[in-house]
């Protein structure tokens, strides 16, 4: 009898987890079919999934990337038996007109010169963006702008390094006059020197050089510029000139004098309060009459002014915010330590609130490379301009999806990869902070 | 007497304008300002230079010219002979109703989207994500673009409602028709009807308003007035007392008996919408440039929308959901009282500017055809006048003032749920 | 012209002196390139190739302009305008010609100061409906949704020709033809309406081009035409007889074909004029002798440039109409070179 034991000695063989609970159909129960709700919505979602997919790639098959005109896509799919206003894509007038899209009127011989000069944004740039860049890379981000700017208008090669030497006679009337006069006259002067080399004696200077050594490429007009490459152009130019724009307005707003607040603060709220669509037409139609009698900047010039301008108060607000983030302890700190206005700026405040403001700036950028669409307004030939272009030539008349929605594929690659990035680097600075 | 008081004044120096800080920060702004001076006298003179070379004077005189255009959507009564400023109020008016409607539905839409993209269920969870990516990263213009072309190619023009066996069939027991050229919805119809009041003679800025709605509006709030005075003496008696009154039946009904009077007086019926001629007359005619640009940016902000709410629900420390269900409170008050308070304070701010910046898209409105005030004003008034300079400065102004308002308010309202910090 | 770069923090910036009142035959001559005006797309009348070079009826016009002032019909940079912004960028000097299918109005000449130098093509705005609609008078229009090209005068054309006639009718303003053709295509409009060239080169590459008729009104004038800026006469003569050279050459008999035979010597002497073997007409206007002969075989007479273009021969099928010479019963009338 008391041999019984109640007590189990050894353990029982572990059973498999219930089929409903493990693998694929655990997976759906826990994930698309945990409750009625849920079940509705999951098979909603799967309908919306179908009736989607099977509508856009019975279209989108279509074997007519050859097709020269669109009554000869007709002709294909007539001949495939598909019939109907959607019986499928046109890939033809894609694949005649991408580089179109991708490059404008730009010379076809000159390609080369827009990839490399996005090459060298991309690794002029790469020491800022990636912390893991090489460091000497650094030394390359001052030269990139004149870099690009030269391979992409062309010219002779004196330009962009006379205007280059802008900032050394800059340097060079800094040292030099606060030396004699004190430094805040030297800050004054440089500013005053790059101003007066690069309206008064630049031109002369290039010409002089350029006559004795004739060193540059064909000069390309900024009205071949088109598609892609003029969105992206735009966009990068303005992002770039409106940083520091945004960063001597942002300091501008949080100032203590009034005068320069009230004027800062006037400038951020006004750009930030019409739309964009207003001030291209300003470009298009007023900059002009707002200039002295004889002057006249091409369009593309005068819509990067404006896009500056625009991008130059967005970024103002984002690098606010960046500042505003910053512990108020810092500021104390830099104070502490008997740093004056500019050097705790310099040396305290502005690298760590430009750090905090990155991804802000990110979005600020792919807010204005979206917005460059709407040049296509004002008549300039971006790639929605373009596509009005391709549809008015008499093979491409009536074509609609194809190119919007090769339009809008590209966008999605452009900004979406750079919203990952800017996602990449908010949780790089998250795990920075704690 | 006059002994302790002043320090030894020191003469003054021209360099004492620079050098200190008494005088300095007057030198930056008096600098400052006359920079900005000499710039817009600089501006303010080259447009007066060209304008001369280019013989045209600025004038408004325009204005009060007759448009000579038509224009499809008028929210008040309009015929192409009355002025420019007539035409660019029109456009106003329609800019303010594609704004309104498109940052109502892209807030229901945004918080929706939002909270699905938090959802446990896989499948929607990842739908949403891939809405939200979709549509933030292409071009609000090109998403315009594509939303009318798709009503347009999709939807039965009114000619498939023809015939025997029309291809197409209105909905709701007749009473929508879904077109190509828009929708057409009832329209409320009264048959005593008080009659309207004109008001502003001929003037650019005449209105029409109609007694019929002013009535029903009045008896309207004083129902929702009456309910809330029921409400709050339900709620003194529930504190004088413990017991609360039923009152559900009461509230309803002084809002729902009298303005049911009302409109049986005035006799309110629905006007349907019926296919004749070419088009569909009587009802309300919802058009297509409308229905797809209110669409198109209810759709783009939306996404950034759900981002703001996703980001404000998340940002909400999971200890205060705990801490509430420890002091006993239901999910329901928790949600209402804890997290979403707070999570609106993280909200609010980025809201606003998503509605600004819904708001001044709506100025793409000319991708569709849509006649908003850059339709009108900066558009066919531009077009026809040549006159830039004023209808340009005039359409930006007003934006401008329509932003500055909309911040205005929503900032004051910002600060009215803000937490005070310590 | 002087022209001085000078790039700005980081942007290149190119300012040159270009508005000027007079003078612009040598701003033209300094800068070797035309700049010329046209539309952003508009079939048949001007749109890029693939290749990116300008084709059309009024790009044809610009050419023409190039060749006979610069000795080559590529020199010019095409700016494309949009109905608002083509007159300031004609004003502020930014083109020296605008050909884009413009209508020339008293006010246009007058007011927004102007110089048309003549007509390249007589229009007039009409309308088209689907056959099935069983319409044959824009008078039976009563209630119609009208699809209209903004940013011309086709709208108030349109807003006189109902109110005139008494019928309402629903406006659809829309920017592009692309996306006229598109609406009216769908259904979303009974009615397109704009120039009658427009309409039938639209017409011409729907997929059943006979299931659409053009109703007979014509209820505008409109005169397209090349227009410069107003103060400029040397300009606007050189553009006004370029026009005509073309014009003339097709009523005399000259094409791209036979010109180098006949640019010998004729016995003609209007033709000899025109080709500069005889007169010195091309020192008048401050170019040389062979001025009309390089602006004709840019891309031939008047004639050639319309049957290349938008002609029967094209997909657009454009019959010449009001703009046969005025020989064969037409408008187009060139006063003697002589």
């Amino acid at each position: 009898m008391s041999d019984i034991s109640f007590v189990r000695t050894e353990m029982l063989p572990e059973q498999d987890p219930p089929a409903s609970t493990v693998g694929l159909i655990g997976w759906l129960r826990e994930n698309l079919f945990s409750g009625w709700f849920n079940s509705i919505l999951s098979l909603v979602s799967i309908y919306v999934i179908y009736v989607i997919l099977s509508g856009l790639l019975s279209w989108a098959i279509s074997p007519t990337w050859g097709a020269h005109s669109l009554n000869e896509c007709r002709e294909i799919l007539a001949g495939l038996g598909r019939e109907g206003h959607y019986a499928g894509a046109c890939w033809g007038v894609i694949s005649e007109r991408w580089l179109q899209l991708m490059f404008g009127f730009y010379p076809p011989e000159h390609y080369w010169r827009v990839i490399l000069a996005f090459v060298l944004v991309g690794v002029g740039l790469a020491p800022v963006l990636f912390d893991k860049a090489p460091r000497a890379l650094l030394w390359f981000t001052p030269i990139f702008p004149f870099a690009v700017a030269w391979l992409l208008w062309g010219g002779t090669i004196w330009g962009p390094l006379v205007a280059m030497a802008g900032f050394v006679v800059g340097y060079f009337a800094y040292r030099f006059v606060s030396g004699i006069a004190g430094g805040l006259l030297g800050i004054i002067a440089a500013f005053a020197a790059p101003v007066i080399w690069w309206l008064f004696l630049a031109g002369p200077v290039a010409g002089a050089l350029g006559a004795i050594l004739p060193i540059g490429i064909e000069a390309v007009e900024s009205r071949q510029f088109g598609g892609f490459m003029l969105s992206v152009t735009i966009g990068i130019t303005a992002i770039l000139i409106s940083l520091p724009l945004g960063i001597v307005l942002a300091l501008g707003r949080q100032s203590n004098l009034f005068i320069v607040k009230a004027l800062c603060v006037g400038f951020i709220e006004f750009i930030r309060g019409v739309p964009l669509i207003t001030l291209l037409f300003v470009a298009s139609t007023l900059l002009n009459i707002f200039m002295p009698p004889g002057t006249n900047f091409d369009i593309i010039l005068r819509v990067i002014i404006m896009v500056t301008l625009f991008a130059a108060a967005y970024m103002a607000e984002v690098i606010r915010g960046g500042l505003a983030a910053l512990p108020k302890g810092q500021y104390e700190g830099a104070d502490s330590l008997g740093l004056n206005y500019w050097q705790a700026q310099r040396l305290i405040i502005m690298p760590q609130a430009l750090k905090i403001s990155i991804p802000g700036i990110v979005s600020t950028f792919i807010g204005v490379f979206k917005d460059t669409t709407l040049v296509s307004i004002i008549g300039l030939l971006d790639p929605l301009g373009l596509s009005n272009a391709i549809r008015a030539d008499t093979n491409w008349n009536g074509i609609v999806w194809e190119i919007y929605g090769f339009i809008a594929l590209v966008f999605f690659i452009f900004c979406f990869s750079m919203s990952r990035y800017s996602m990449y680097l908010e949780r790089k600075l998250q795990t920075g902070h704690h | 007497m006059t002994t302790l008081t002043d320090p030894p004044r020191e003469s003054f120096k021209l360099s004492m304008l620079i050098y200190d800080t008494r005088y300095r920060s007057l030198t930056i702004q008096i600098v400052a300002l006359i920079g900005f001076l000499l710039l817009i006298g600089w501006l303010i003179g080259n447009t007066a230079q060209n304008l001369a070379d280019l013989g045209k004077e600025p004038s408004f005189g325009f204005l009060a010219e007759p448009a000579g255009y038509d224009i499809n959507q008028r929210l008040l009564d309009y015929n192409s002979q009355d002025s420019h400023l007539r035409a660019g109020l029109i456009g106003l008016l329609n800019t303010l109703l594609v704004a309104v409607l498109g940052c109502i539905t892209a807030t229901v839409l945004g918080v929706v989207i939002g909270v699905l993209r938090l959802s446990k269920n896989w499948l929607v969870a990842r739908l949403m994500t891939i809405y939200v990516e979709m549509f933030r990263n292409v071009p609000v213009l090109l998403w315009i673009v594509f939303t009318m072309a798709i009503l347009i190619e999709t939807l039965p023009a009114p000619r498939a409602f023809r015939g025997e066996n029309p291809e197409a069939s209105m909905m709701l027991s007749d009473s929508v028709a879904v077109t190509n050229r828009g929708v057409y919805i009832p329209e409320p119809l009264f048959s005593n009807s008080l009659g309207n009041v004109h008001l502003f003679g001929e003037s650019a800025i005449r209105f029409d308003v109609s007694l019929d709605l002013i009535a029903f509006l009045a008896v309207l709030m004083a129902g929702f007035w009456v309910s809330a005075w029921i409400k709050r003496r339900a709620d003194r008696i529930q504190e004088e007392t413990g017991d609360r009154p039923t009152t559900w039946w009461q509230r309803i009904a002084v809002v729902v008996v009298p303005t049911g009077i009302l409109l049986t007086v005035l006799g309110f019926h629905l006007g349907y919408p019926e296919l004749k001629g070419f088009n569909f007359s009587g009802g309300i005619h919802l058009r297509n440039s409308l229905i797809a640009l209110w669409l198109a940016l209810s759709l783009y902000t939306a996404a950034f929308i759900a981002e703001i709410v996703r980001a404000g629900i998340m940002a909400i420390n999971k200890g205060q959901t705990e801490a509430a269900s420890a002091l006993g409170l239901s999910p329901r008050r928790t949600m209402s009282l804890v997290i979403l308070p707070q999570a609106l304070r993280v909200i609010i701010p980025p809201l606003i500017s998503n509605y600004l910046n819904l708001t001044k898209n709506s100025s793409l409105a000319i991708a569709v055809g849509y006649m908003d005030l850059t339709g009108t004003l900066m558009g066919i008034t531009l077009n026809q006048t040549g006159r830039e300079l004023e209808t340009v400065l005039m359409g930006m102004l007003v934006y401008l003032t329509i932003s500055l308002s909309i911040s205005a308010v929503m900032n004051w309202y910002n600060n009215r749920v803000k937490l005070v910090e310590r | 012209m002087k022209k001085s770069v000078f790039l700005g923090a980081l942007t290149l910036a190119s300012m040159g002196a270009g508005v000027a009142a007079a003078a612009t035959l040598d701003d033209v001559k300094a800068r070797g390139k035309l700049n010329c005006g046209v539309t952003t797309g508009l079939v048949g009348f001007a749109a890029p190739d693939a290749n990116g070079v300008w084709e059309g009826f009024d790009v044809a016009v610009c050419r023409a302009v190039a060749a006979a002032v610069l000795g080559d019909p590529m020199a010019v940079e095409f700016v494309p305008t949009t109905g608002k912004t083509r007159f300031t960028a004609l004003a502020s000097g930014e083109i020296d010609m605008l050909a884009r299918n413009t209508t020339w109005t008293f006010s246009r000449d007058v007011d927004l100061k102007f110089d048309f130098v003549g007509v390249n093509y007589y229009d007039g705005q009409g309308f088209m409906v689907p056959k099935e609609l069983g319409v044959s008078s824009a008078k039976e229009l009563d209630g119609a949704t009208v699809c209209i090209q903004t940013g011309t005068t086709t709208e108030l054309n349109l807003a006189d020709f109902f109110r005139a006639n008494n019928i309402s009718y629903e406006p659809v303003p829309i920017e592009t033809n692309a996306e006229a053709q598109q609406q009216y295509l769908a259904g979303a409009c009974d009615v397109y309406t704009t120039d009658a060239s427009g309409l039938a080169a639209t017409r011409a590459t729907f997929e059943d081009p006979s299931a659409h008729v053009l109703l007979p009104e014509i209820i505008s004038k409109e005169p397209l035409g090349p227009l410069v800026r107003h103060g400029d006469n040397e300009w606007g003569d050189i553009v006004r007889w370029t026009l005509n050279a073309l014009i003339s050459a097709e009523e005399l008999g000259v094409t791209s074909a036979n010109i180098g035979e006949l640019s010998a010597g004729t016995n003609n002497p209007e033709v000899n004029r025109l080709l500069g073997t005889e007169g010195n007409l091309g020192e008048m206007l401050g170019l040389d002798a062979e001025w009309a002969k390089r602006a004709i075989m840019a891309g031939g007479n008047y004639g050639e440039v319309f049957e290349k273009n938008i002609g029967e021969a094209t997909p657009i099928g454009l019959a010449r109409g009001l703009n046969a010479q005025w020989t064969d019963g037409g408008l187009l009338y060139s006063p003697p070179f002589r």
